[in-house]
């Protein structure tokens, strides 16, 4: 298949990963932001191809995964409401709350729905007017343009019983606050492809200089990721920090100016908690004033509900790369995929359920 | 009264109390036919159902009355849409329960039909349907002997459940316990086709796909099999949970370990391309006219031949092999030519975000 095969080809595997062990020297430890690479590298055994002295930890890119609790808790509290209909993306669904999961309100009788595009939901508002259409605006930079655009849409056609629970986070003030941790052992970076797609890589020259670390945005299949990982070494061996494009296929320097508009103009950049991080600075996307009638928080009065963490979850050093999956004392005995005890084991993208089908220790 | 833990270290008593303890309601993923279903089968019917029929854990089961053996497997059918691309709910309920019984290595002969109608259903949709029953049934070679109706209120089923139930002469004894350190896995065609198809008619894709259920029924190619082979050791029909999930079924009750190889895994461009997109794993998405076959190597070619030969099997590949090592555990030699344990699903797959 076109864009497909040909980055999943043994022989350009082999030959890149032949040239990565002729020029790695020392030992280096390269962090992945993006869950969906994550994924790959867990999917392809990359790691076991790699030479040892190269050691991948996994950031804190899966949006399932640092959606905090009180925003699940705030989803199954509305998606309960009689006269709501809830949406989501699917892999939400399983994400355990303090009590229960999407799933479970659903067995009880919730009119809770998979969509795929928040287009879905408004139009499934349209369908159902008596009924309050809610849709669960998670993601990053990348799922941030769609939402933003159905927000903008409701409006245009007046369509007056649709809003977003807005749970939007942004990377590069994630990536700064964990390389800035006293824990952090990242010597390179791979950033996410899809996100550069939207908003560009100028973020991350700032970073990349002032942190003096390489960053590669990187694509998401097993030849993107062992390139990304090839020109990441080339840099850390030589002493440069720059940051370099493998996905050109994909991503120019500016990033979508029309995506990067519509943000601007429905979003405000504010502070927000990440499940098991805490509370990051200008790390989320809050809607305008304007737009408050779309703000499902607001309509539902729910700003002000807080929730504690499970201790026994290490999800948190888990999203930092502070440590593996593996490594955590609940990982494939009290915590499974089908028992999660934190988001890491929900969502394919999250890198305790990637290591827990893929590699299991 | 004897206790013991479960794995979230509580007690439970080993007979009365309900011995699952993560859900206090049935959701949709404890019918997805990966772990959850598989643990509700176990914890729940099984422990309590003991006897030697039911343990095989086959698609069916095996009896023996006076010498003569026969097959005896049922299913329940509640698809939505009840008419999909490539067929509809009345076919796939008697090719479901025949595959079911070819599997078991029997040659199906009688069928049970029993409807559960929703009150508001359209009498012409059922006609539909049982001319639809009576074709598939004509096709199959089997005679519906016995049925039943029941109709609810509206909202109390979707449309029009059916169940089946079977009964088949054994040409030659299958079973999951058969299979043999060696043996070649064989894939009769491409997988995925009918876990997409329903997805598409759905309507929740917001693409277009001309991809057809492959629902078929596969009674007649394995009845050729069993006729020209004696080296067949186990065959599986991988509906519900996929490929994947019936390879670590059988690895699991025949305590052996299987290996596949990711570039022979036979699946057409559209399923790929859905998956790609949805962030599926074709290997876990339902099928409903394909088989596994566990062969012996030494028979393999000739047997892989004879499905070849037929319309149902035409892509029919060896993808895999049972191993020694590695016991119960289902490993894939990826595309890149590393290792990686392909897993039973835990509930039905999801979309993911991004």
């Amino acid at each position: 298949m076109k864009y497909i095969d040909e980055y999943r080809d043994k022989k350009a595997v082999d030959f890149l990963i032949k040239e990565i062990k002729k020029i790695t020297q020392h030992n280096w430890t390269i962090m992945e932001i993006c869950g969906g690479q994550t994924h790959t590298i867990l999917k392809y055994g990359i790691e076991d191809l790699l030479p040892e002295s190269i050691n991948l930890i996994h950031g804190p890119g899966c949006p399932v995964c640092v959606t905090p609790l009180e925003m699940i808790d705030k989803a199954v509290m509305i998606a309960s409401q009689k006269n709501v209909i809830f949406t989501s993306y699917g892999d939400m669904l399983r994400v355990p709350g303090s009590k229960c999961d999407l799933l479970s309100v659903k067995a009880q009788g919730g009119d809770v729905r998979i969509v795929y595009s928040p287009l879905d939901a408004l139009k499934i508002a349209e369908e159902n007017p008596l009924k309050e259409v809610v849709f669960f605006a998670v993601g990053f930079e990348t799922t941030a343009p769609p939402n933003a655009m159905a927000v903008h849409e409701a409006k245009r056609r007046q369509i007056n019983n649709f809003s977003i629970i807005c749970s939007h986070v942004l990377v590069p003030p994630a990536l700064k606050a964990i390389i800035s941790s006293k824990y952090s052992k990242i010597q390179a970076v791979l950033a996410a492809g899809h996100v550069c797609t939207v908003m560009g890589y100028e973020d991350y020259e700032v970073i990349a200089e002032s942190f003096k670390i390489p960053i590669i945005v990187t694509g998401f299949e097993p030849l993107d990721i062992i390139e990304g990982v090839f020109m990441a070494i080339g840099q850390l061996e030589t002493g440069k920090y720059i940051v370099e494009n493998q996905y050109s296929r994909s991503v120019r320097k500016e990033g979508n100016i029309h995506a990067k508009k519509i943000l601007i103009e429905t979003f405000d950049i504010v502070d927000r908690q990440w499940r098991g991080i805490g509370v990051i600075a200008s790390s989320g996307l809050k809607l305008k004033p304007e737009f408050d009638m779309y703000d499902a928080e607001k309509k539902f009065q729910l700003e002000n509900v807080s929730i504690k963490e499970s201790e026994l979850c290490i999800a948190g050093e888990i999203l930092q790369g502070f440590k593996k999956p593996t490594e955590c004392r609940a990982f494939a005995t009290l915590c499974k995929p089908d028992n999660p005890l934190g988001a890491p084991m929900v969502s394919s993208e999250g890198a305790c359920a990637a290591y827990y089908h893929y590699k299991k220790s | 009264m004897e206790e013991k833990q479960n794995k979230n270290g509580q007690e439970f008593a080993l007979t009365c109390p309900i011995p699952i303890s993560e859900y206090d309601t049935i959701t949709i993923a404890h019918g997805g036919g990966g772990t959850l279903m598989h643990q509700l089968i176990q914890k729940m019917f099984l422990s309590q159902f003991d006897n030697p029929y039911i343990n095989l854990q086959h698609d069916g089961a095996i009896l023996e009355f006076e010498n003569k053996k026969i097959a005896f497997s049922t299913d329940t059918y509640v698809v939505q849409p009840i008419f999909f691309p490539g067929g509809d709910i009345g076919e796939l309920s008697v090719y479901g329960t025949v595959n079911d019984l070819a599997m078991c290595g029997a040659k199906p002969r009688f069928i049970s039909l029993g409807f559960v109608l929703e009150e508001g259903l359209k009498v012409e949709e059922l006609w539909r349907i049982v001319l639809s029953i009576q074709k598939a049934a004509k096709r199959c070679g089997v005679k519906i002997v016995t049925g039943d109706t029941k109709v609810v209120e509206r909202g109390k089923a979707d449309k029009i459940f059916i169940n089946t139930t079977g009964v088949g002469e054994i040409i030659s004894e299958i079973s999951p316990f058969n299979c043999k350190v060696g043996d070649d896995i064989i894939i009769s065609g491409d997988i995925g086709e009918h876990g997409i198809a329903i997805m598409a008619a759905r309507g929740g894709l917001n693409f277009e796909t001309s991809i057809k259920s492959d629902t078929a029924p596969l009674n007649h190619l394995i009845e050729k099999l069993l006729r020209n082979s004696q080296n067949i050791h186990v065959l599986r029909d991988p509906t519900r949970g996929g490929v994947a999930s019936t390879l670590n079924e059988i690895a699991e009750s025949a305590n052996v370990g299987i290996e596949i190889y990711e570039d022979k895994l036979p699946i057409g461009d559209q399923v790929r391309a859905a998956c790609e997109i949805l962030g599926f794993d074709p290997l876990y998405v339902a099928n409903e006219g394909k088989f596994i076959a566990f062969v012996d190597p030494n028979d393999s070619e000739k047997i892989l031949q004879i499905i070849q030969s037929d319309p149902l099997g035409k892509n029919a590949q060896i993808i895999g092999k049972v191993v020694a090592n590695h016991k119960k555990t289902v490993i894939m030699k990826t595309s890149i030519g590393s290792n990686r344990i392909v897993d039973m699903i835990s509930g039905e797959q999801l979309p993911r975000i991004c």
